[in-house]
Parts: structure tokens; C-alpha cells; sequence
């Protein structure tokens, strides 16, 4: 089988030809990809904050910085027909079970009440700290105020039930839920 | 402390071959005996710890800002190539019988699915630079830990009677589950 | 060797998981669930095709020395292909298999096959290579995806049989090795009294 002779300078072209032509595909491939990506990216969001706040026609979206400063929640205000229909807000804790933050939306209508939660990330154990994501563990913070529904598991003093045998990413959910609350009452309101 | 959190959890929580099924071929493939598992373990530790260094600079400097992240795996593949060249020339001068012992094993660290998951991984979470080699190294260890106890039950294994069918591969993967098993008790370590 | 028999040998003979012992960490990274098993089969299929054709066309103009750093840059591209188009047409297939998608360009089987086939054969001949070994790696990975959630979650693909959980281990780490252990030994019994 007749190869190319193994010789430095047939060597590095060879391999530099492979990379640039791999690189221009590839370039080719990320400008088409490009726009998809990016749509599904927004819809994925989109769908949080659909399932968290009731129908609306404009959406408002900043950031608001937490109370320590040390990160900033993205807040998506619906509104329809102008009235403010809910706000949702992309929270997320760093106390699960799992190194990987629990990424919540919780929606909160304008007197403050939890309209509903979703779940947008999370890599708790399968069969206890993922259960979070079942209605039986988060519909219980529907409609209720933080002001007066302690956002701690009832273990912690709080009145929220935990996941049995899962205490740590209820923990987590709390966490992720009293960061949106207080920094909603921070800036929370129209804009 | 932040390390020796990274230490801990890299190394125990969520080791990268019993938890995270990342370098299962070298694991099953050298850990015939714990004199050649000490020797890749080292071998690993080195190649991925200066890899994560080589590609967090790659990743910083020059995929981000020049926007062409999407060549993350066309790069750090090539980095961890060289490397691995450079430690096999390294080891046969310095170390001619470890090299012979390697064998094959050696090249294969390029396509160690352990290197370049870290690499990328040490990437993803954001680490600055000494936190992420830190994490390398942790995971290199862990790597290494996990080969040798494994190594240890093997060599035992080679010595109890075992029903044909399950001799060899089959034993072995179901030894590793419940080392697995085992090191999931090390789960809550790190709250 | 006709085609016929170069296309299903990835399949049955030599598949690379079962048989080969090749391509393991996907194998046990990914199936906790049938979805993910036969989704991964699929995208490393479609790499295995693409980068043993390539290296099949230009096996001639690579010199000797460089064809490993060669052949892993021609699969690294195939690799980034699948994973845009993954992120851009599946994304919640792509969330699911997360950090083994850029791994599979290190999966053993699709440089296994570069170096040992594709590098000596023809471009038809390497598709086949490719599509056979590929699909054979799906087929594993779909059973024990199938076996361990339907042990570990009572579900197929999804669809739920019981309420509540199954026996979670098996969703977990160790039951990905166990799984694969006695799946490893089942078979070694089938190949020795076919």
C-alpha cells in the first residue's frame, strides 16, 4: 500500500490540512447549527416560566442582584393586556445532594403568593431527591406566602413537608424558593 | 478548605470510575495486578493533571475569546495526544521496565475517556485555574484509588472459584458494582 | 469477506460491547434508561460511519507516524457534528447524555475501527464497517438501557408498568455493572453452545 513517507515536514502538513479543512467544516456545521440552538435554548425557558405564571402577552426580563451580592436572579415579568400577571423567577441552590445546583422557576403573583413551581435542573438521587419534581412534593408551596408558609423543611422549624428519607434536597428547594422570595421582596414589583 | 472539599468530594463522593463510569477500560483492562495499577494510576495523575492546566489555558485564552468553543473537542483530543506521546518518550528513558509493563495500556490513555471528561468537566464547572488542577489531581487520585482496591480484590478473585460463565469480565463488573455499592456510603460525606 | 457478512458481524459476532469488550464508560454511563442507551447507539453510528469513510478516502495521503493524531482529529470533527446538530435538533436527548456526547470521540470502538478497518479498506467497505459496528453498539446499549430500567423504574422507554419506583439500584451506578456483568456472561454462554 503506497503511503505518504513519514517525514516531519509530510507529517506537520498533513496534519495541519486535516485540522484547517476539520475546522472549516466544522465552522460551516456552527453557523448552521447556530440559530436552532439558540431557538431551542429560549423555548426550553420559555416553558418554565409558561408552566409557573398564568397566560400572558409581553414578558419583561432583568436581572436583579441577590441579597449577598454574590449572583443575580433573572426575573421574567408577564404581563397581560398591561396588568402584571406574575413574575417568574429562575432561582437555583447549591445545597443538594448532588454537587450539581437544583435549578428551580417559581412563579409569584403580584400580592406575593407562590403561583407554582418547576423544576428546570436537577441531579438528585433517583427515586428520593428527584422526587421533587413530583406534584405530590411541590404543589404543596401553591399558593401560599412566604411571608407566612416557612420556607424550611418542618424538621428545620419550618412548615414545609420533605421528601421522606430525602430531607437534604427538600432542603435544597427551600433554599432555591426563600433566595427567589427575598430577593423578590427586594426588588420585587413592576419596574 | 475549598480544596480539601474538591479532594473529598473528586475522590470519594463522586468518584470518577465508580460514580461517574468515566477510564472503565483502562480500570478493567490494568487491574489485573496492583503493581501495574500503582503504575497507570501515576501515569494518569500525571498526563490529566497537566492536560486540565493545557486545555483550561486552550479553553481561556483562545476558544472563548475567539469564539470558537465548538472546537473544544477537536482541541483538548490533540492536547491530551501530545501529552501522552511526550510520557510514553519520558517513561522509556526514565523507566524502561514500567514502560515494557504499560504496554499497550500507555497509548490507550489518549483514548482514557477519564482525561478528556475531566478536562472538559474542569471546564464546565468554571473553575479558575488552581481549583480546577486541584480537582485534576483529585480525580487522578481517585482514579488511582479505586484502580488499586480493585486490583487487590483481583488478585484474589484469581484465586476462587468462580462459575465458568462468569469468569473474567463478568466477576469483574459485578466486583466493581458492589465496590460501587460501596463507595455510595461516602455519598453524604461532603454537606 | 462478502458485505453482507461485513455489515452484521458488528452486530452479533463481534459486537463491540458484548464480544469486543470495547466502548465500555458510554456503555455504562448512559443507559439508565432504554431512551439514552439507543440515542448514544445512534449518534456514535453516525460518527463510526462518517470517520471510517474519511479515513478510508485519505488512508493513502496520511503518513505512517501521524495516523492516530490523524484519524482523532477526523473523528473529533464527526464528534462536534453530532453534538451541534444533538443540541440543535435534540436538545433534550443532548441534556440527557450530557458530557458522553464529546466523549465518544474517545470511545475505543470508532478509533478501533479507523485503525484496524477503515484504514485498509475500501470507502464502501468501511461504511458497512462502520453502520454494522455501530448499530451492533446500539443494540447493547439498548438491552442493558431496556433491562435496567425496567428493573430499576418499571418503565420501557418510558412507559411506565408500576407506580411508584423499581429497584432503584439498578438506575444507579452499581446496577450499570451488574447489569452488564451477568448480560457479559449470558452471552459468553450463548456464543459457546451456538
Amino acid at each position: 500500500m503506497a503511503k505518504k513517507e513519514s517525514s516531519f515536514k509530510n507529517m506537520l502538513i498533513t496534519l495541519l490540512v486535516i485540522t484547517v479543512v476539520a475546522g472549516f467544516a466544522l465552522g460551516g456545521v456552527y453557523n448552521i447549527t447556530k440559530e436552532p440552538i439558540a431557538f431551542a435554548k429560549k423555548a426550553k425557558a420559555e416553558a418554565a416560566i409558561k408552566a409557573v405564571i398564568p397566560e400572558f402577552d409581553t414578558l419583561k426580563v432583568f436581572k436583579v442582584a441577590l441579597e449577598d451580592g454574590t449572583d443575580s436572579l433573572v426575573f421574567n415579568q408577564g404581563y397581560k393586556d398591561g396588568q402584571l400577571v406574575g413574575t417568574a423567577i429562575e432561582t437555583f441552590s447549591k445545597n443538594g445532594y448532588d454537587p450539581t445546583p437544583v435549578r428551580l422557576m417559581v412563579g409569584f403573583s403580584a400580592n406575593g403568593e407562590i403561583i407554582n413551581t418547576a423544576v428546570i435542573e436537577q441531579k438528585e438521587t433517583p427515586g428520593l431527591g428527584s422526587k421533587m419534581t413530583t406534584d405530590k412534593f411541590k404543589n404543596q408551596f401553591n399558593g401560599k406566602n412566604p411571608v407566612d408558609f416557612k420556607l424550611k423543611v418542618k424538621k428545620d422549624g419550618g412548615n414545609v413537608d420533605a421528601i421522606t428519607a430525602a430531607t437534604i434536597s427538600s432542603r435544597a428547594y427551600c433554599d432555591a424558593l426563600q433566595k427567589a422570595h427575598s430577593t423578590y421582596l427586594k426588588d420585587g414589583g413592576s419596574k | 478548605m475549598e480544596y480539601i472539599l474538591i479532594l473529598i468530594s473528586a475522590i470519594f463522593v463522586s468518584n470518577i470510575v465508580l460514580s461517574q463510569f468515566l477510564g472503565i477500560c483502562p480500570f478493567l483492562g490494568v487491574s489485573g495486578k496492583v503493581s501495574t495499577s500503582i503504575g497507570m494510576g501515576a501515569a494518569v495523575l500525571f498526563v490529566m493533571t497537566i492536560a486540565t492546566m493545557v486545555t483550561w489555558l486552550i479553553q481561556n485564552y483562545i476558544l472563548v475569546p475567539f469564539r470558537i468553543t465548538f472546537l473544544q473537542t477537536i482541541f483538548f483530543i490533540l492536547v491530551i495526544a501530545a501529552l501522552v506521546q511526550m510520557v510514553e518518550l519520558i517513561l522509556k528513558k526514565v523507566s524502561p521496565p514500567l514502560y515494557q509493563a504499560l504496554g499497550i495500556y500507555l497509548p490507550l490513555i489518549t483514548t482514557n475517556c477519564a482525561v478528556l471528561g475531566i478536562a472538559i468537566q474542569t471546564v464546565a464547572k468554571d473553575f479558575a485555574l488552581l481549583p480546577g488542577v486541584v480537582f485534576a489531581i483529585a480525580n487522578a487520585l481517585g482514579f488511582s484509588l479505586a484502580m488499586i482496591i480493585f486490583a487487590g480484590i483481583r488478585e484474589h478473585l484469581v484465586l476462587m472459584k468462580v462459575p465458568a460463565g462468569m469468569k473474567g469480565v463478568p466477576i469483574a463488573l459485578v466486583t466493581a458494582g458492589i465496590l460501587a455499592m460501596a463507595f455510595m456510603g461516602f455519598s453524604g460525606l461532603v454537606k | 469477506m462478502n458485505q453482507v457478512a461485513n455489515l452484521t458481524k458488528g452486530l452479533l459476532k463481534e459486537n463491540p460491547v458484548f464480544v469486543l469488550l470495547l466502548g465500555m464508560c458510554p456503555t455504562l454511563g448512559v443507559t439508565s434508561s432504554a431512551a439514552n442507551g439507543l440515542g448514544m447507539g445512534l449518534a456514535t453510528t453516525f460518527v463510526l460511519v462518517g470517520s471510517n469513510v474519511v479515513v478510508s478516502l485519505v488512508k493513502n495521503q496520511i503518513p505512517d507516524k501521524v495516523r492516530i493524531p490523524a484519524f482523532v482529529v477526523i473523528i473529533a470533527a464527526f464528534v462536534t457534528i453530532v453534538e451541534l446538530s444533538m443540541q440543535a435538533f435534540v436538545p433534550a436527548l443532548f441534556d440527557s447524555l450530557g458530557l458522553f456526547i464529546p466523549l465518544i470521540v474517545v470511545n475505543c470502538i470508532v478509533l478501533g475501527r479507523a485503525e484496524g478497518f477503515a484504514s485498509k479498506n475500501s470507502a464502501f467497505s468501511s461504511a458497512l464497517d462502520g453502520l454494522g459496528m455501530g448499530l451492533g453498539f446500539a443494540l447493547a446499549l439498548t438491552i442493558l438501557g431496556t433491562v435496567r430500567e425496567f428493573l430499576g423504574n418499571g418503565s420501557f422507554f418510558g412507559m411506565k408498568f408500576i407506580q411508584g419506583d423499581g429497584i432503584l439500584i439498578f438506575v444507579l451506578a452499581p446496577g450499570a455493572f451488574i447489569v452488564l456483568g451477568y448480560l457479559i456472561a449470558l452471552i459468553n454462554k450463548l456464543r459457546k453452545t451456538a
